[in-house]
C-alpha cells in the first residue's frame, strides 16, 4: 500500500494502461506538453512519446469524434476533456456515436474508449465551469458512467475503465484531486465496474453519496455517531450500470435513506435512485426518502454564494436527523 | 480539369472552378446547347479510357446501373410499405461512390452518410443484405436494427452510415488517424453532402487531418442541395474545393457525372494518402434526381434544372461512351441489365421471405460488456 492523492493514483492507472497495452493512448487539451491542466498526466509525455500523449487543439467535438472513429477500428482511446463542462460541445458523438454505434450495427463496432476529466463544482470558478452532468450521460444505453470518489477507488476503476470494450464516461472531482487515501501497489489491481461500496457501515440511517458528496457523508456520520445515530454510507461508484441491490438491502436493514449529490435535483441521479427504492423497499420505509442536492441555480461566483449552493456537512446531518424524527 | 495533379497543397481546379456560377438555374431548356454539353463530357470521358481494360469499364457501369435499379426497387418497396421511416435515395450521385470506390483497396475504410445505400453496394456489400436492412430484417447487414441511414459491415471495411449531417466526419478522421497511429498504409474515404460542409464538425476534422498527416479522403458530393435548401441560400463561399486553403489541405473539383473523372481524382488522393499520408479534399459536383428522401416532393427545383442534368446521366453518359468506343455492344449492355434486374429481384424476394429479428434481440448489442452489478459483488 502507497498513501498518494488521487490524482497520483489516477496518473498511475493511466501509465500502467499505456505501458500494458499498445492500443491505448490518451489525447485532449494540454495533457502533454504542459502535463495537463490538473497534472494528471504529469509525465507521461517523457515516458511514451507524442504519438501516445497527444495535445489537441480546442476542438472538443472534433477530437471526440475522432476518439470513436479510431476505437472504430481498434484503438483503445483516453479521451480528456480539461472540464466536463465542456464535453458539451462533444455531446453527439458521445451519445449519437459513441453510444449507439454497436447498436445501431447489429452488434459489430464496439467503442472501447474512456472520455474522462474533472466535473462538479471547481473553486469559484462561477456558471460555466462548475457543474455535474452524470445525469445526462447516464440517461444513454450504451454508456457507463464511473463516479470515484479516493485514490484506490479512482485507480481501479480507470483501469477497469480502459480495459472496458464500451465506452466509459469516467467524472472524476475537481475539487478532490489532492485527497490522498491509500492505495494498492500491485498493478494488477482493478476495481470492477458495477459495484457499490459500503463506505461505512451503520444501522439506523443510509446515506447514498457519490463523488464530492463521500467525505461528506463520513464527517456527517461521524458528527451523527456522537449523537447516537449510527449511518451506513454507500457510495455507487458506477451511476450507470447501478448497483441498486447493494443499496436496497441497505435500506431493509437499516429503513432511513439520504440521498446526496452536488448535482441539480430535478431529473437527478438521486430521483432515479429514489424511485429503484420506492419500487423495491417501500413496504421497508419508515420515513420518506429524503434528498440533499445542490442549489437549483447556476453556480454563483461570490464565495458565500457558492457555498449555499453546493451540498455541505449540516445539511446532510439535519436531513438524517430529519428520516430519523430527531428533529 | 480534373486531370490537373494537384499536389498538396495546390487547389486544382477551384480557381478555373471560381469564375463560373456556382448554382446554374436555367429557366428553359436549349435542347441544342444541352446535347453540345454533353458530347464535351463524354469526349472527355473517353479520353480517359486510357489505363482501363474493357473488364474494369464494365464493371463500373455494372456497379452503376446495380445501383440504380437497387433504389429504383428501394422507392418501389417504400411506396409499398414494406420500408419504413427515412429513404433516400442515390439516383444521379452513382458515379460518385462507384468512381471513387474502384480506386481504393479492399481493406480501406468508407464513411458514408444517410443516403449509402450505394456507397454500401459499390464497397462490396451485397444487395440481399441491404434490401434486407432497409425491409427490417434479421437478416439485414444491421441485423435490422440500423434501417436505411444505418449500413455496416466490419469485415468489409464499410463503417456506416451515419444520420446527424456531417457526424461521420470525425469518426472518419479518426479511423485515418488509427491507420497513422499503427503505420499501416490504409486510406479513409469519407463522403458527405455539401450541407455538411456548413457543420463544426467539417472544419474541426479537416484541421486535425492536416495537422496530424492523417490519410483521410474527404468526398464532398455537392448535389447542390441540403434538403429543399439550395447552396447560394445557405454557403457563403460556395466553391467548396477552395476551403481547403483554410486548412493547407490538397484539393480538387470533379465532375462527378464522370465516373471515371471521380475515379482518377480519387486515385491522386489514394497515393497522397499512402505514400504522404496526407489527406485530400475532394469537391465532387453532381446532382441528385430524385427528392432528398422518398417523401420529398422536390418543389424547390425547376423542371428545366433537372432535365439539364438528367442529360448528364453519369449511366447514360458511361454506356454511350463504351457504345462508342466498341468496347460493348447493345447485347451486352441489355444482359448486363438483365443480370443487375436478377439481382436486385433475388434481393427483394430475400428481404421480403427473410423473418423479423427475434423480439430478444431488443436488448441485445447495447453492451459489448454487459455487467450485471449482483454478479459483480464479492461481498
Amino acid at each position: 500500500m502507497s498513501t498518494i492523492t488521487i490524482r497520483e493514483a489516477l496518473n498511475q492507472a493511466i501509465r500502467e494502461e499505456l505501458a500494458r497495452d499498445e492500443k491505448v493512448f490518451i489525447m485532449g487539451e494540454e495533457v502533454a506538453a504542459y502535463d495537463g491542466a490538473y497534472k494528471v498526466t504529469k509525465g507521461l509525455l517523457h515516458d511514451f512519446g507524442p504519438t501516445r500523449v497527444i495535445d489537441t487543439p480546442i476542438t472538443e467535438l472534433g477530437f471526440a469524434g475522432l476518439g470513436v472513429g479510431a476505437a472504430m477500428v481498434g484503438l483503445r482511446p483516453i479521451v480528456e476533456f480539461m472540464t466536463f463542462n465542456f464535453s458539451i460541445l462533444a455531446t453527439d458523438q458521445i451519445v449519437n456515436s459513441a453510444a449507439k454505434m454497436l447498436y445501431m450495427s447489429g452488434g459489430q463496432f464496439n467503442i472501447p474508449i474512456v472520455f474522462r476529466g474533472p466535473g462538479g463544482s471547481a473553486f469559484q470558478v462561477s456558471s460555466q465551469h462548475s457543474q455535474a452532468l452524470e445525469s445526462w450521460y447516464a440517461y444513454f444505453p450504451g454508456l457507463k458512467v464511473v463516479m470515484p470518489s479516493t485514490p484506490a477507488d479512482a485507480k481501479g476503476l480507470l483501469k477497469s475503465a480502459i480495459r472496458d470494450d464500451d465506452p466509459v464516461i469516467f467524472i472524476e472531482q475537481e475539487r478532490m484531486y489532492g485527497n490522498k487515501g491509500e492505495v494498492p501497489d500491485d498493478p494488477d489491481f482493478t476495481i470492477p465496474l458495477g459495484v457499490a461500496d459500503i463506505k461505512r457501515e451503520g444501522t439506523d440511517v443510509t446515506i447514498v453519496a457519490r463523488s464530492l458528496m463521500v467525505p461528506v457523508a463520513l464527517k456527517a456520520a461521524e458528527q451523527l455517531e456522537q449523537q447516537g445515530v449510527s449511518c451506513e454510507v454507500i457510495d455507487p461508484r458506477t451511476i450507470r450500470p447501478l448497483d441498486i441491490d447493494t443499496i436496497v438491502e441497505s435500506v431493509k436493514k437499516t429503513n432511513r435513506v439520504v440521498l446526496a449529490e452536488e448535482s441539480h435535483p430535478i431529473c437527478g441521479v438521486n430521483a432515479e435512485i429514489s424511485m429503484q427504492i420506492m419500487e423495491r423497499a417501500f413496504d421497508y420505509l419508515d420515513a420518506p426518502v429524503k434528498r440533499v442536492s445542490g442549489a437549483d441555480v447556476p453556480m454563483p461566483y461570490a464565495r458565500n454564494l457558492e457555498n449555499l449552493a453546493i451540498p455541505d456537512v449540516a445539511k446532510v446531518v439535519a436531513a438524517v436527523r430529519e428520516v430519523a424524527y430527531l428533529e | 480539369m480534373s486531370k490537373q495533379t494537384a499536389a498538396p497543397p495546390s487547389r486544382a481546379g477551384a480557381e478555373e472552378q471560381s469564375s463560373t456560377s456556382v448554382i446554374d438555374t436555367p429557366k428553359d431548356v436549349d435542347p441544342n446547347q444541352l446535347a453540345r454539353e454533353r458530347d464535351e463530357v463524354k469526349e472527355r470521358q473517353k479520353d480517359r479510357f486510357a489505363g482501363l481494360n474493357a473488364e474494369q469499364l464494365v464493371e463500373l457501369y455494372r456497379q452503376m446501373l446495380l445501383i440504380r435499379r437497387f433504389e429504383e426497387k428501394s422507392a418501389e418497396a417504400y411506396v409499398a410499405g414494406k420500408i419504413g421511416g427515412f429513404c433516400h435515395l442515390y439516383i444521379g450521385q452513382e458515379a460518385v461512390a462507384v468512381g471513387a470506390i474502384s480506386a481504393i483497396r479492399k481493406d480501406d475504410y468508407v464513411f458514408a452518410s444517410y443516403r449509402e445505400h450505394g456507397h454500401a453496394l459499390a464497397k462490396g456489400m451485397s444487395a440481399r443484405s441491404i434490401m434486407a436492412e432497409l425491409f427490417g430484417k434479421a437478416t439485414g447487414c444491421s441485423k435490422g436494427k440500423g434501417g436505411s441511414m444505418h449500413m455496416f459491415d466490419k469485415d468489409l471495411g464499410f463503417l456506416g452510415g451515419h444520420a446527424i449531417v456531417g457526424a461521420q466526419i470525425p469518426l472518419a478522421t479518426g479511423a485515418a488517424f488509427a491507420s497513422m497511429y499503427q503505420g499501416t498504409d490504409q486510406v479513409t474515404l469519407c463522403f458527405f453532402g455539401e450541407a455538411a460542409v456548413n457543420q463544426g464538425a467539417f472544419h474541426e476534422s479537416l484541421n486535425m487531418a492536416q495537422l496530424w498527416k492523417l490519410p483521410c479522403i474527404y468526398i464532398c458530393e455537392n448535389n447542390q442541395y441540403g434538403m429543399g435548401t439550395s447552396l447560394a441560400r445557405a454557403m457563403s463561399l460556395r466553391d467548396i474545393s477552395k476551403k481547403g486553403c483554410a486548412y493547407e489541405i490538397a484539393s480538387e473539383f470533379v465532375d462527378g457525372m464522370d465516373v471515371l473523372a471521380v475515379r482518377e481524382a480519387v486515385t491522386r488522393a489514394v497515393e497522397r494518402g499512402r505514400k504522404q499520408s496526407l489527406p485530400t479534399l475532394l469537391e465532387v459536383r453532381t446532382y441528385r434526381f430524385m427528392g432528398h428522401s422518398m417523401s420529398d416532393p422536390g418543389n424547390y427545383r425547376t423542371r428545366a434544372e433537372i432535365e439539364k442534368y438528367q442529360e448528364r446521366d453519369p449511366i447514360k453518359l458511361l454506356s454511350t461512351s463504351l457504345l462508342e468506343e466498341k468496347i460493348v455492344d447493345d447485347k451486352a449492355l441489355a444482359e448486363i441489365d438483365k443480370q443487375v434486374r436478377e439481382e436486385v429481384e433475388d434481393a427483394f424476394r430475400f428481404a421480403d421471405e427473410s423473418p423479423l429479428p427475434d423480439p430478444e434481440e431488443l436488448y441485445t448489442d447495447v453492451y459489448a460488456n454487459p455487467i450485471d452489478p449482483s454478479r459483480n459483488r464479492t461481498r
